[in-house]
Order: structure tokens, then sequence, then C-alpha cells
């Protein structure tokens, strides 16, 4: 069983929901990112999804396109990102890590390439934003040959045809993109979220995600009550800004306690959902 | 040109997927997959449907002042002693340039959808200007994104898109140029989509953008091919472009391409010389990859990072093509050259002085390709060059970098 299926049957069997955070690989550190890892699993976190920078994140709202930027800076590179998968493989061989990012440094990488180099280093799933099941084919086949998750998302605005053929093709999880917009920007609509789930529940057995527009304990209780997984990425980056601007000369693990705290707190919101 | 280069192939793309050969397609977030659905299926519906087409023309006619003349630039031609050059004068087109065929097409595609919103990015502000005029005719609030950068250099046009009750919204992302007031506008739209129409102003972006960005503008080449035949009796030898995204060129080149006897160059901003690696010329020395929802040459590193780019001229100064110039150069069917910033100046203040025609710096760089040509060319033969926008935006540039205080 992959360690993404271990994951949710694991879930599943204590009646829990799952809580994943998102950081960018390389903010605010490259030495920092592995420890935060670490950190953020001892907080709650059940799978990690891991942000690949890239220099045109299109997808991304203010506080993450910063992330990306920063992590550029720090000399990142998706080489880089997967060294530090293998970093992290070496003490955690259980808690399953997706990376999500953009197409073209895959492509630039190469396809069959990539998804090798991803699997030796211990990656689990792949959100790729802008590869739709439309483009998907150049690399779908070499991620299954080698075991790895292709994870679709499905937004608001997927109608309900097309979320049949997404799911015929995913696997994984199903990533339901909560808010129409960027990461971190919107509001919540839990009655929505809860119903589009439900529908997209009638056409898969697999387990769901949810994510944009999760900034604390209060969502993340609220849409934990329809998904099987909360996903939580800019109110955690903005958190460690929001550390980092507070004071002058702080060592990078107190930077990195303001996102353990809010994700602790968050579990505990999970914890408590309605369900 | 390979043997497999057929005049059938050039009506074969882009195919269902939005496909010219191994580039182009959708490469954009789920929320938009069905915005461009939509849009697909409304583009299919009225391409053939003879009341749009009339209310097309009829707009390209009475607002636009179409058709543009074909002006053979005699004292220019005289001067280079070769091929003789005759221009495309888009730059007489209601605003200043070709961009606003374009958006009169997509804004008719608004109306039709019902959106009360566009959003358009711009780099020359250009296509930002045109978007806001074609807004502002059909009432619609209309939002311009517009690196930082090219706010600063591209003042005039800024305030023009004020005057027109567009707001400019400034980009301080990444490269705070073009790419990234593109980034912007993917951004915008992804949150308003069900409101919102985007204007995109070139040739790229996800299927079908551009094809009937292509489509709108290729009433260029229509009109400068039955112009040359009544004009001069015969099909002109050659014909030059600038290429930034690539839309100015593609309406020319597309009704021309199964003319084989027809050479086609595009150029792009060679910047401070493609051996400095300051330039925005991913044709003429990036590889494939995928930005902006296509597939394409893109100027990028190892690790598949946009590489930031260079060009006097706002309007070039992007790292990506538009997919169809991609395939166009994979099977040779145009060439794909450079001209240099000190070039493209030098050819602004030729075309000035000696027809009194300002272009725009971004058709500079076409006409400094012209001239080296039309000197390598004998007098019986003919150039046409997309003579794409004027310049009176670039009169503050210009100066600046002659070391003048206007």
């Amino acid at each position: 069983m992959s360690r993404l299926s271990q994951v949710f049957a694991d879930l599943q069997a204590d009646k829990r929901r799952g809580l994943i955070p998102y950081v960018v690989a390389g903010d605010p550190s490259a030495e920092g990112t592995v420890p935060l890892m670490h950190s953020l699993v001892d907080a709650g976190a059940d799978i990690l999804e891991l942000g690949v920078p890239f220099s045109d994140p299109m997808s991304e709202g203010p506080v993450i396109q910063k992330g990306h930027e920063r992590a550029l800076a720090n000399g990142m590179s998706l080489h880089r990102v997967l060294s530090m998968v293998a970093e992290f493989r070496k003490d955690n061989d259980r808690t399953p890590i997706v990376m999500m990012g953009y197409t073209n440094p895959i492509e630039r990488f190469g396809y069959e390439a990539f998804a090798a180099a991803s699997a030796e280093a211990g990656v689990d799933g792949l959100i790729t934003v802008d590869l739709p099941p439309e483009e998907v084919d150049t690399i779908d086949g070499a991620l299954k040959d080698v075991g790895l998750d292709n994870i679709f998302l499905i937004s608001p605005t997927t109608p309900e045809p097309r979320v049949q053929r997404i799911v015929e093709r995913a696997r994984g999880f199903i990533y339901y993109v909560a808010v129409k917009g960027v990461t971190g920007s919107g509001e919540l609509d839990t009655d929505e979220v809860a119903r589009n789930v439900a529908l997209i529940r009638e056409k898969t057995s697999l387990p769901i995600a949810v994510g944009f527009g999760i900034k604390n304990a209060a969502s993340a209780s609220a849409v934990a009550a329809s998904a099987d997984a909360v996903v939580v990425g800019s109110a955690l980056i903005a958190e460690m800004e929001q550390k980092a601007r507070s004071a002058e000369g702080l060592e990078e693990i107190q930077i990195h306690s303001a996102a353990v705290k809010l994700l602790q707190s968050i579990r505990v919101g999970v914890d408590s959902s309605p369900s | 040109m390979t043997s497999e280069v057929t005049p059938e192939l050039f009506a074969s793309v882009p195919d269902q997927d939005g496909r010219f050969g191994r580039f182009g397609g959708k490469f954009v977030a789920e929320t938009l997959m069905s915005a461009l659905a939509d849009l697909e299926q409304l583009y299919a519906r009225l391409k053939d449907d003879a009341a749009f087409q009339r209310e097309f023309d009829e707009d390209l006619a009475h607002y636009v002042g179409r058709p543009s003349p074909l002006y053979e630039a005699a004292r220019l031609s005289d001067a280079i002693g070769g091929a003789r050059i005759l221009l495309k004068r888009e730059d007489l087109n209601h605003t200043g340039a070709h961009k606003v065929n374009n958006t009169i097409g997509q804004a008719l595609l608004a109306k039709h959808m019902g959106k009360k919103r566009v959003i358009a990015e711009t780099g020359a502000g250009q296509h930002g200007v045109a978007s806001a005029t074609v807004a502002a005719r059909l009432g619609l609030e209309c939002h311009v994104f517009m690196g930082e950068e090219d706010i600063r250099r591209q003042a005039l046009n800024v305030y023009r898109m004020k005057l027109l009750g567009a707001q400019v919204v400034s980009v301080t992302s990444g490269s705070r140029t073009l790419k990234d007031a593109m980034n912007e506008a993917m951004r915008d739209w992804v949150t308003n989509v069900e409101d919102t129409f985007y204007i995109i102003g070139t040739v790229a972006g996800p299927h079908p953008y551009p094809m009937l960005v292509r489509d709108f503008q290729s009433v260029i080449g229509r009109e400068a091919r039955a112009q040359s035949l009544s004009q001069y009796g015969k099909l002109p030898d050659a014909l030059v472009a600038c290429v930034g995204g690539g839309s100015n060129a593609i309406g020319l080149f597309h009704p021309f391409l199964q003319d084989e006897s027809v050479v086609m160059y595009g150029v792009e901003a060679g910047g401070k010389g493609l051996e400095t690696g300051e330039h925005a010329a991913p044709l003429s020395v990036g590889s494939p990859g995928v930005l902006h929802g296509n597939r394409t040459y893109l100027m990028q590193d190892d690790n598949g990072q946009i590489l930031e780019t260079h060009s006097v001229s706002a309007g070039l100064d992007y790292p990506g093509v538009g997919p169809e110039h991609a395939w166009l150069k994979d099977i040779g069917r145009v060439q794909y050259v450079a001209a240099n910033d000190d070039e493209a100046l030098a050819a602004f203040h030729r075309l000035t002085r000696v027809e009194g025609i300002m272009p725009a710096l971004e058709t500079a760089h076409a006409m400094a390709h012209a001239e080296k040509l039309a000197a390598s060319m004998s007098p019986e033969q003919h150039i046409v060059v997309n003579l794409s926008g004027r310049g009176d935006k670039d009169i503050l540039t210009v100066a600046d970098l002659d070391g003048i205080k206007v």
C-alpha cells in the first residue's frame, strides 16, 4: 500500500480528518526546509505539501508568490527540492509528500527522468497546477510506472461531466479548490464546499482534500465537516513572514515556530469538526 | 522547407486540442478550463456566422478606418537601392497600432457572452489602449495590468488608458514587465472568471486565444495580399514583421502561408545583442517549454525558470512567443532573426527623417531587418513590412536614449 493510501486508511479507521500543510521548498531558507517539514509533522500534519518554486506562479496569491521569490533567491531548483525530500526521508518514511508546482520546471527536467528521480527521493504524489487532464498524458504514464500519484484539482467552476472525466484519471486523492481565485484569497463558502464535495463523492471513492481559503482553526473545522483532509498554505507562510518582520536577528526556528503554533491550533480545529 | 509542408497543412492548425504540432495547448488552472471551453464553443459558432462577421467588418471599416494603405516607401527604397519596401500602414488605425483589430473582435465576443467586465495585459500600452478604447465604446468596466517598469517607460499610454476610463493596475512582481502583467491578468481572471472576459493581446495564452487572435489579425495579410495584386499585379517576394508575442506578424503572414514564393521574416528583439543574454529573442536562442497556458519557445534557464528579458521596446519585452510561430519556425516556413536595440533606434530615426513616418520602437525592429534584406535584393522585388504601430508613445524613450531632455 502506498504511503498516501495508508494514511487515508488510517485516518478513516480512526475516524479522523487529515491535515496537509503547504510550505514552499527553500522558504524562508534552503537549510531550514527539512527541519520545518519535521516540525510540521510533529505539530500534527498527516501529509506534507511541498511547493516547488517557479518564476511565474500564476495561480498563487501574493503571500505564496513571495515565498516562491524568496526560495528562488535562495538558489532553489527542482533538483534541490528532490534532495530535500530524500533528506527528510532519512528520518521519516511514513508521512506522504506531495509536490505542488508548475509544468515548466518538470518539462525542462524531462518527464521520465523527473518521475524516476521523484520516486527515488521518496515523493508520493504530484499536483501540477497548469497541467489539466487534457495535457497530462505527457507525464502521467511515467508517474504511473514508478507508482507516483498524479493528483488533480477540481474547482467550483468544474462542470459535472468534467468532474467525471477527472475522477476517472485521478489517483491518490482529489484536491478540491474551495474558492474561485488564487491561493490565500477569497471568503470560504462552506455550504458550497460541502455541496460540491458531496457531488464529487458520488463519483469517486478517492479521498477528497480541500484547500485555498482556509486560514484558521474555525475555517478548517468547518471544511473538515465534509472533507477527508484540509490543506492550509498561505496562512502558515503569512504567519512566518509576520514573525520574521517582528524582530531583528531571529533564529529560523523561532520563525518556524509561528507556523507550527498556527498548525497546532488548526489541528485542534480539524479534530473537533462536527463530522 | 521540409517535404511534408503542404498548403493544406496551414489550414489544419490548431487541431481540436489547440495544438500547432507540438506547440500550443491549454496549460491553465482547472478553474479556467470551463471558461476556455465556453469561449471555444462560442467562437466556433460565431466564426462562420455571417451576422457576426458583418458586425466585425463594419467596425473595422468605420471605427478602425480599414483598409489600411499599402504605401511604397520610395525615398527609403531609393536610398537603399535594392528591393522596393512597401509599408502596411497599421499605424494609421484608430489608436495607432494593429492591436485594435483584435480588441474589436474580442470585445464582440465579450458582448455575446454578456460579460460586463474586461481585463487585459499590456507591455507597450498599445493593447491596453486598444482594450480601454473598445471598453469605453461598449460601456464595459476595464482593468489593464501593466508592469511597473513599463508604466514608467510608457507614461503617455498610461494616461491615455486612464482618460478612456480604464483602471491601470501596476504589477510589481517578478521583472515588472509584460510577462508579469500577464501572470497578474491570469490571477484576476481566475478570481473573477464568471463575470470577466480576458482580452489577450497577442497570439499566445491557452487555446483558443492563439487561434482567435490570429483570425482577427489576419485582416492585415488579407488586405496586403489583395493590395499587392491590385497595385502591383503580383505578390510580394518577402514579408517582414516584428515578433514579441507575434500578433502583428501572424496577422500579416497567415494569409500568405500557402504562397510558396513569398519568404517571411519574423524579427525578434535582439536587445543589447544575442551574445549578451540581454534580449527578448526566444525563437532565435530559446528552447521549448510551457508558460502562460501554452507550449512554445521560451527564454529559460537549465532549471526551467523563466529568464528576465531586455528590449528597448516594451512591447517586445516578453520571454515567450505565440505557439504558431514556434511551429512555423520548426517546419521552416518562416525565418526568425533578431535586430538589436541600436539597429532599431537607427531605423526609427531613418524612417522618420526619410519618409516622415515615425514608427513604434517595436516596428522599428522590423524596419531594421527590412533595410538589410532590401539591400540584398533587386529593385524589381518587393518587401512588405508590417508597420504595426506609430511611434508617438516612444518619443520620450527615444529622447532619453539620445541623451536629450524634452
